[in-house]
């Protein structure tokens, strides 16, 4: 029996919209892309030129700064556009799919046979590299760290996230597979829920199992470290999630890139709520279209927290294993402020929406509710924080670009996910990832 | 709905930069979003947010304060008719038009003091106009006497505003409570209109009131030696500043606090405990020549601003501790400092407002052993692993 670790704080928004487990038929798309933003602070060097017939697996860049780490084709057909957003940035590598070019064979190998390097130098090759996020600063995996362990979170907890048990069902021996050629890299921590969940996950064979309990952010990786072994200070851990272990896991089996992934379809607008299989960075449009409700819908690459704001003609992010619409909420409401709001969602019971009772699901849309203003209420954002680090002291010390401030109070343990609860509940609307992703990326210049 | 929205539309251009009433741009986004919640979406970050925002929190604590300040408008007329002796000629709602009449010159007039400097400083940053100043205004008239001069609620609250907050910054970066400092500013200057016999009773003078009327405060009676009935000062049918007298109506507008979530149960709880603790502590010390010190430490807890300090001012997020450990401390350093002052320090009957600005002072200091305390933990942690 693994260890068992219950999480009091924390907050289950009770979202509108959440899908069945069953799988909808959905033809695949013509377009797949490669979006560099989801990458943070990446600079992409382009290997591939437009009009380049590619396989999937083929390199279509490279990491300035490092090299070694390749981004592949998602699939087999022709680059047909590299666009660029402001300054040049490059936005999307779009590859044209054709199903008749065949994938890259990278070779079956059996991983217990292989040293540390060859796993590494494998993985790089194959364009697998990148699903390794490092800790601190949640970037892109740099090969020549060595981390003190690699993490699994193998639930998701935040609003109607995609169910990993059922995404898993099909695939559990490559799970399996994927764990042990991450164990030749670092020890493995796999962090699993403790409610019924998949017997891949829970009896995985890795470093230490730990099951956690609790509402949102329970599932979130970092909390999860924060929790078995956190990180100190010089310290570096890796992230993976499980369709990617899956992926790795197939890649040493079979010898070939597996870029398929399931991607659930939720939320509120979305008419038709389901499991996706589909292939990393596809296009949305063969989802949404006649999928989505009248008016105005926000569509999100990944959950409510924090997923991208995604056109209908946009691609699924390189991270991402979900697809919300919402409400965009850009209208007014006149004194709203003074209504008694039975159907608005909050933290504190300033609402009457506490007389609806604990199980009713709400409508969210994107509307601020409010405007900016300076820290008022104190320990809103605790209550959601299951760590021990003062979330307000932490973005104050990001404001004031101290240092060594930030340091001590413990900015290399969290990334934007594991304190966007406390930008959801803050009464003053503090742009609280925002500011973490600036805290961060000062560390990364100043400290490395 | 919509005809308003529309004029709001058709106007809001010449409010925007480059338009003609430029310069009043807040004041024109305060009007805005109180009448309509704005249309703003998240930009980055999380996609929805809780629908709780500054002007909600406000309103809630505006709402928690109406049963004291109802109470304090029928106490005022309670308290005038019987300096005159009128008490049983006249019904209910007399003494309760008397009470209103007279409370809410000086309600406006702290609204109006307050809020105007508030929108003017707003306006000289370029900020929007804060909500702060919605509780803050409701305090004020419920900490002054019912006898205090207009002119004084207004000094008071403009230096209150001025100096209590805008110079740090606006709402969100004042140490002190403005509220409190608008009344301990009244309390230094004016000495006599804030404290003494009279000042409790709209409209004094000596020709209305009834032969050998006393009009002393349960505080100052318990100086003398006399103590005022547990439960009279818990109802609150007693002289003493408009809003603090029942402790009935205040403890509504904690229920209200408590259940909204709005305040910290930590602090307010721990003020009690504190003021508990340093009462009994008194009564067991004893002393012959303090009747102060014999008082029973419950009558403490209903006695001058005690509890409404403690639910409505010992409270307030910004100049509270803002660590959960550290608001233990803060709260029963503020009740167990009150009723030192007021056992020990006679010369200031109101031992609460001066407890509270102190413990304002000291809240950060004890925020900085908290966080130190996190600090070294993860120290800690780095030298047991090396």
């Amino acid at each position: 029996m693994s260890e068992v670790i219950k999480l009091k704080k924390g907050l289950d928004i009770r979202l509108q919209g959440k899908a069945e487990t069953v799988y909808a038929q959905i033809p695949l798309p013509e377009l797949f892309a490669i979006k560099p933003a989801d990458f943070k602070g990446l600079t992409p060097k382009m290997e591939a030129k437009v009009g380049d017939k590619v396989q999937a697996g083929s390199v279509l860049f490279y990491d300035k700064q490092h090299p070694e780490v390749k981004f592949v084709s998602p699939v087999g057909g022709e680059l047909v556009a590299v666009n660029r957003g402001e300054r040049r940035v490059i936005t999307e590598i779009v590859v044209k799919a054709d199903s008749a070019v065949a994938p890259v064979d990278f070779g079956k190998a059996d991983v217990s046979k292989l040293t540390r390097q060859q796993v590494v130098d494998r993985l790089l090759e194959a364009g697998a590299w990148p699903y390794f996020k490092q800790r601190p600063y949640n970037v892109v995996a740099n090969p020549a760290a060595e981390p003190k362990a690699i993490f699994v979170s193998t639930f998701d907890s935040a609003p109607l996230a995609p169910d990993y048990d059922f995404i898993i069902s099909t695939n559990e021996e490559f799970f399996q597979q994927g764990l042990d050629v991450l164990s030749k890299i670092a020890p493995v921590y796999v962090g699993t829920h403790n409610n019924g969940c998949s017997k891949a996950f829970a009896n995985a064979k890795c470093e230490k199992v730990t099951a956690f309990e609790g509402p949102h952010p329970a599932g979130c990786v970092g909390v999860q470290i924060n929790h078995t072994n956190p990180i100190n200070a010089g310290e570096k851990v890796f992230t993976i999630q499980p369709q990617e272990v899956v992926a790795i896991g197939k890649l040493f089996a079979t010898g070939v890139h597996d870029f398929t992934r399931v991607v659930v379809m939720c939320g509120s607008e979305m008419k038709k709520r389901a499991y996706v299989k589909t292939v990393l960075g596809a296009q949305l449009s063969t989802m949404v279209n006649g999928n989505l409700e009248a008016g105005h819908v926000r569509l999100i690459s990944g959950n409510v927290l924090t997923g991208t704001q995604v056109q209908p003609d946009g691609f699924l992010g390189f991270y991402d294993s979900q697809l919300t619409a919402i409400p965009e909420g850009d209208e007014y409401e006149f004194m709203g402020w003074a209504a008694p709001g039975f159907n608005k969602f909050s933290a504190s019971r300033t609402f009457f929406s506490w007389l609806t009772g604990k199980k009713h699901e709400y409508k969210l849309n994107a509307n601020t509710h409010g405007e900016l203003r300076a820290f008022v209420v104190s320990n809103e954002m605790e209550k959601v924080f299951p760590m021990d680090i003062y979330p307000e002291h932490l973005i104050k010390a990001i404001m004031a670009e101290d240092i060594d401030r930030m340091e001590q109070l413990g900015i290399y343990e969290v990334v934007e996910e594991d304190m966007a609860l406390c930008e959801f509940v803050c009464t003053s609307k503090i742009a609280i990832q925002k500011t973490l992703r600036n805290g961060l990326n000062l560390m990364m210049k100043e400290v490395g | 709905m919509n005809a308003l929205r529309n004029f709001l539309d058709n106007v809001k251009p010449k409010f925007q930069e480059g338009g003609k009433f430029a310069k009043f741009r807040s004041t024109f986004g305060a009007f805005e979003t109180f009448l309509f919640t704005p249309n703003e979406t998240n930009k980055c970050g999380v996609h929805v947010r809780d629908a709780v925002d500054l002007k909600r929190t406000m309103i809630v604590v505006v709402l928690a304060l109406v049963p004291a300040l109802l109470f304090g408008m029928y106490n005022t007329g309670y308290q005038h008719f019987r300096m005159t002796g009128e008490l049983a000629d006249v019904t209910f709602w007399q003494i309760f038009f008397k009470g209103f009449l007279a409370v809410l010159p000086i309600i406006v007039v702290s609204y109006v003091v307050g809020l105007a400097i508030e929108f003017a400083s707003a306006q000289m940053r370029g900020h929007e106009v804060n909500e702060g100043f919605l509780v803050s205004g409701m305090l004020i008239p419920l900490v002054m006497p019912a006898d205090v001069p207009l002119w004084m609620v207004g000094v008071a609250t403009a230096f209150a505003v001025i100096f209590g907050k805008e110079v740090y910054g606006g709402t969100g970066m004042n140490f002190w409570n403005p509220a409190l400092l608008a009344r301990v500013f009244l309390f230094f200057a004016y000495p006599t209109k804030m404290s003494g016999e009279t000042a409790w009773y709209y409209n004094y003078s000596s020709e209305v009131a009834v032969d050998g009327f006393s009009g002393a405060t349960p505080l100052a009676l318990a100086n003398g030696g006399h103590y005022t009935a547990f439960s009279d000062a818990f109802f609150g049918l007693i002289p003493g500043s408009i809003g603090e007298t029942s402790a009935v109506a205040i403890l509504i507008g904690a229920f209200i606090l408590l259940y909204t979530g709005v305040a910290s149960w930590k602090t307010m709880i721990s003020v009690f405990v504190g003021g508990i603790a340093m009462g009994w502590l008194f009564n067991q010390i004893g002393s012959a020549d303090n009747a102060m010190a014999q008082l029973p430490w419950y009558n403490h807890l209903v006695y001058g601003g005690f509890c409404f300090g403690a639910v409505f001012m010992a409270t307030d997020p910004v100049t509270s501790a803002r660590t959960e450990g550290g608001k233990f401390i803060y709260g029963f350093l503020i009740g167990a400092m009150a009723i030192v002052i007021r056992v020990l320090n006679p010369g200031f009957p109101e031992g609460m407002m001066l407890a509270i600005l102190l413990m304002n002072t000291f809240a950060p200091l004890i925020d900085h052993f908290f966080v130190q305390a996190n600090i070294n933990r993860r120290k800690k942690r780095l030298t047991i692993k090396a």
